[in-house]
């Protein structure tokens, strides 16, 4: 780790301001940034620590029925608190292990946007909406490819508001050195359709299955997707599987997310 | 019942307390006063000519006490090698030299190419990015078969080649073996790959080096398996120091598995640049550095074929195999493949004629050498994965199969030059089947069918030879050292005993089962027994602890000392009874004269012997301390039947093991419940090795798996709860306790167990699938079972 400078704002606008600063990094749970730092990876001048912003931390439902999420919540007070939306509340359990689980934030998380990571499956599946410090961004326009974001420097993420589907379920398939996910899947019925976002799968990071969702928008039930597969060409391909393997395991989970559905 | 604290006693290990408790002493717990700290700098690519390491800016550095590179270990000795094997021309082998710092050359990825001390370990690190350094590259050597092409780089340039040596064992027998094979009424063949492994215990290596300008005294503290080798090999090889100005510290070290048997460099560097900087120089090796530097293990590439006649009788046994040495010879490395390997390809079976090629290679990666079992896992991997093969072959039982060409008679002498004294293999499979309820396997498989699942059993024998090893043997076979071991047990005044030990103990309770055999050969409370050790300043010169050897032999060399400390105290007490040396008897801590009613207490004569007012001081001298030197006349024979119970998905190829019981014949047991936790430590490493673990290399020699990330270790709940049964015993004919040492079984005994059963899973699902290399990931599962 190189020397750096840390803030510890306590508000949205100090840690704004503090970002501000040319070398600036916002630190979240550090569950990525801190093994980056330790092995002289990443050398920020300055860290902006957001575990101290209160404004940021909790769950609650709005009027409209959104389960909102801070940026600042850690994954086993989602856990524990999402009992709303029961399959990201088991999203959120299932992320690394206890120690993960009550440092690494939904916020930061989301803003690295690992291909591997559980979290942006469930945002892109809900169709959530990704509130930063200074507007609001849909699931669809967020994420934009491995470890890229529409997040523009200095954009903090206060909060991400969930529509609570019907049915949805997250189905992971572990990676099985990191038990992050090799394939992760999940499937959310609304009124209006249903979507299916795939994590650790795609070079291209988490995306919707446009297929499947039509058949299962159609037929809510596994058998509608038997036959259809994505293409392992897109794929990752690494010592833990092959394109095709990945592509294999994408139409798996999805069947089994449908009949975990509740 | 057995005495609490006695033999047999499942005594709670004293040594957890202060373990559990952060109460510890390792390596890195200790820090010297005005220490500096060291960095490696480490090449970042597998093979290259270094034109230039230029140190001078980052020198000048903050903190920065000195910056060494190769050059100034010109003169310096090179890490030496403990074994060399003779070829099957009766060549020795290619032996390169290995530098304390990279000279030339770098050689595999990790290589140290400088080492910075400074007054900081973040300022070393600071200084080591300041360093320009310049490497043309050369292509990497990484695949064994390709680096003994024609014309392919080689590691070392003033070798003939990437080969060690071609070693054929038993050579005479190789031209009567392929007659064999010619008879033969069926022929199993089987490729396969002995999966590299990196040790990963759970403390990483530490060194302190230490100097006294005024004494000219050296001290190493490192997190050793042996130190008083360290000292032997370092001193005597490396740095010209000789042992009674150098002294090897190894507190409690937090596992080993092997890779802590070795001479490293980094022990040589940190005792040789205390000296030169009048500092103490610390090293801890991050987790990162121990992918790179801590000697790997395994990495077998191996065709074996098993000849068998008309009744299904095996009469040959073939095999061919390529044994990664890495990029430099690790201590014992040569060893590994040859002498602990082919001895042990006869296996349980009487199998007649055998014939054992092996190839060892030098290539651009870490030097591999012993992990946990070391060369006999390799050979009952083979070996029961052929046998399984050819019971598929033949349609019969496997463990029908097995049992037709177990031994039965023993001493039973293999063609592999070993002789086992004792074991009853029909004894620990009719226990295995027993524990395992294998008879009820079937019901089993058809309930996990019904929840969509495949399931197997897999059945596994072995045998081991460990409690390495007589000396004169081992001579014989290429080693450069003894391997008896030595205890020095001393009573104190009042009665107390403390026993320096050559062995060490990385984990496995020695502190608590040696002194469980002094209490039931004297009759006292264990709590009067303490255990030194890992200090070669505290005892006689040992080996230390590796190849299952502690009890057997440093508990052999404990029981002899104190032989000796009982027939001096029979002569005191008999003085003190004013009896006949011959009437007196010892039991429950007490002297007395056969046929009377004359006692005398252990205390008593043991303060007799230090306050010897009435002493018989013309015959014996006072005091009460002995020391044993003991060298074994075989090895012993541990074996087992494992099985194993797995269901596989078949929609993705994940395998989960459901059951595992192991049936062990360990001879005599001292502590069962040590025993046992061995066992399954064992198992869980197998398991590990079969299912999950794989140290990968591109072409480049780049380490793919260089962190957790990629390198998967078992984790709690990838093994289930185990089986194990160890009341199979036929004690070892030749040791005092009649022990034969149970620490790798479960290592060597559930690779095989587990994938037989993965294979056993995917035939019973229509599967035509004969084999797949471990670890048998669900990517590999899946990618099998498309054909």
């Amino acid at each position: 780790m190189y020397a750096f400078d840390i803030e510890r704002p306590t508000t949205i606008g100090d840690a704004v301001s503090a970002l501000g600063h040319e070398e600036a990094q916002a630190l979240g749970g550090g569950q990525t940034l801190i093994p980056t730092l330790k092995q002289r990876l990443a050398a920020p001048a300055k860290l902006v620590s957001l575990t101290g912003i209160s404004e940021m931390k909790g769950i609650c439902t709005a009027d409209d029925g959104k389960l909102c999420i801070g940026g600042g919540t850690c994954h086993a007070d989602v856990a524990a608190g999402a009992g709303a939306y029961p399959a990201l509340a088991d999203l959120a359990g299932h992320i690394g292990d206890p120690a993960v689980r009550n440092r690494g934030t939904i916020g930061g998380s989301l803003a690295n946007n690992d291909p591997s990571a559980c979290y942006p499956s469930a945002v892109l599946g809900s169709g959530a909406t990704v509130i930063t410090s200074n507007r609001e961004i849909a699931a669809d326009d967020f994420f934009d490819g491995m470890f890229t974001t529409a997040l523009e420097d200095g954009e903090i993420i206060t909060e991400v508001r969930f529509p609570v589907p019907e049915k949805a379920s997250y189905q992971k398939f572990e990676q099985p050195a990191s038990r992050f996910a090799l394939v992760g899947v999940f499937v959310a019925k609304y009124p209006d359709g249903v979507r299916v976002a795939v994590t650790g799968a795609s070079e291209g990071g988490v995306f919707r299955w446009s297929e499947a969702e039509a058949a299962l928008s159609a037929n809510f039930a596994p058998e509608a997707i038997e036959g259809l597969s994505v293409d392992g060409s897109g794929m990752i391909s690494d010592l833990h599987g092959s394109g095709d393997y990945r592509a294999h395991l994408v139409a798996v989970m999805t069947r089994r997310a449908v009949a975990a559905a509740h | 019942m057995p005495k609490d604290g006695g033999i047999g006693a499942s005594t709670k290990r004293r040594e957890d307390v202060r373990f559990l408790t952060g109460n510890g002493n390792y390596t890195d717990d200790i820090n010297l006063r005005g220490q500096a700290y060291v960095h490696f700098l480490r090449s970042d690519v597998a093979h290259g000519l270094i034109n230039k390491v230029d140190t001078e800016a980052a020198s000048a550095m903050p903190g920065v006490l000195r910056i060494f590179t190769g050059a100034d270990f010109e003169g310096v000795g090179s890490i030496p090698c403990g074994w060399q094997v003779t070829d099957r021309f009766g060549e020795v082998m290619q032996e390169p030299a290995h530098p304390v710092l990279a000279q030339g050359k770098v050689r595999h990825v990790g290589d140290p190419i400088a080492a910075i001390v400074a007054e900081t370990y973040m300022q070393a690190r600071d200084a080591a990015e300041a360093i320009e350094y310049d490497i043309d590259e050369l292509p990497a050597v990484v695949n064994m078969k390709d680096a003994l092409k024609e014309g392919a780089p080689k590691v070392h340039d003033d070798l003939t080649s990437n080969l060690c040596y071609d070693w054929g064992f038993v050579e005479e027998n190789k031209a009567a073996v392929n007659e064999a094979f010619e008879k033969a009424a069926h022929v199993t063949t089987l490729e396969l790959v002995n999966n590299r492994l990196i040790a990963n215990p759970m403390e990483p290596r530490v060194a302190v080096g230490d100097f006294n300008r005024s004494t000219g005294d050296h001290t190493l503290y490192t997190t050793s398996q042996n130190p008083h080798v360290i000292r032997l090999l370092m001193g005597a090889f490396v740095l010209g120091i000789a042992e009674h100005k150098l002294r090897v510290v190894s507190p409690d070290v937090g596992g080993g598995f092997g890779t802590k048997i070795f001479h490293y460099a980094e022990e040589a560097f940190c005792t040789f640049a205390a000296k030169a900087l009048n500092r103490p120089v610390k090293w801890t090796s991050t987790r990162s550095e121990a992918f790179m530097s801590d000697a790997h293990g395994r990495d077998h590439v191996t065709k074996i074929e098993l000849a068998l006649d008309k009744d299904n009788n095996f009469t040959a046994l073939r095999t061919d195999t390529y044994a990664n040495m890495g990029a430099y010879l690790s201590t014992f490395a040569p060893s590994v493949p040859t002498w602990l390997h082919g001895t042990l390809m006869a296996g349980n079976y009487k199998t007649p004629l055998i014939y054992v090629n092996v190839k060892a290679v030098f290539t651009n990666t870490v030097p591999v050498d012993a992990y946990r079992g070391a060369g006999r896992p390799e050979a009952t991997y083979q070996l029961e994965r052929v046998i399984d093969k050819a019971a598929r072959e033949l349609g019969v039982d496997p463990i029908a199969l097995r049992r037709q060409n177990f031994i039965t008679e023993f001493p039973y002498a293999t063609p592999v030059a070993v002789e086992y004294d004792t074991g009853d293999y029909h004894a620990t499979m009719d226990k295995l089947q027993e524990i395992g309820d294998v008879s009820g396997f079937e019901a089993r498989r058809k309930a996990s069918e019904a929840k969509g699942k495949l399931r197997g059993l897999g059945i596994n024998c072995y045998i081991e030879a460990c409690g390495i090893a007589p000396s004169n043997l081992v001579g014989q076979l290429g080693a450069r050292a003894g391997l008896y071991e030595s205890a020095t047990v001393r009573v104190n005044a009042t009665g107390g005993l403390v026993v320096m030990t050559g062995s060490h103990s990385h984990g496995q309770g020695h502190e608590t089962a040696f002194p469980q055999v002094i209490a039931e050969m004297i009759g006292i409370d264990a709590s009067m027994v303490e255990i030194i050790h890992g200090d070669t300043n505290n005892g006689p010169m040992g080996m230390g602890t590796y190849g299952s050897r502690s009890l057997a032999v440093g508990g052999s060399a404990m029981v002899r000392a104190t032989e000796k400390i009982i027939n001096k105290a029979k002569k005191i007490a008999a003085h003190l009874m004013e009896a006949s040396e011959a009437d007196i008897e010892l039991k429950d801590g007490a002297f007395s004269v056969a046929g009377t009613d004359k006692s005398v207490a252990w205390g008593d004569v043991t303060l007799a012997a230090y306050v010897p007012h009435n002493y018989p001081l013309e015959d014996i001298e006072p005091g009460l301390e002995e020391t044993a030197f003991y060298d074994p006349s075989n090895f012993t024979y541990p074996s087992g039947a494992y099985a194993c119970e797995v269901e596989v998905d078949p929609e993705t190829g994940k395998v989960t093991i459901e059951r595992f019981a192991a049936a062990d014949d360990f001879g005599n047991i001292v502590n069962p419940m040590i025993v046992s936790g061995q066992v399954h430590g064992g198992i869980g490493q197998g398991i590990g090795q079969a299912l999950l673990e794989a140290c990968a290399y591109d072409e480049n020699g780049q380490l793919q798996t260089g962190s957790y990330m990629d390198y998967a270790m078992p984790r709690a709940d990838d093994v289930p709860f185990y089986t194990v049964d160890h009341s199979c015993q036929t004690p070892c004919t030749h040791n005092p306790l009649g022990v034969k040492g149970c620490g790798e079984a479960g290592a060597i005994g559930s690779p095989p167990a587990v994938v037989n059963a993965v294979i056993d899973a995917l035939q019973s699902g229509g599967k035509n699938v004969t084999h797949i290399d471990m670890p048998l990931s669900p990517s590999r599962v899946w990618a099998a079972m498309q054909g």
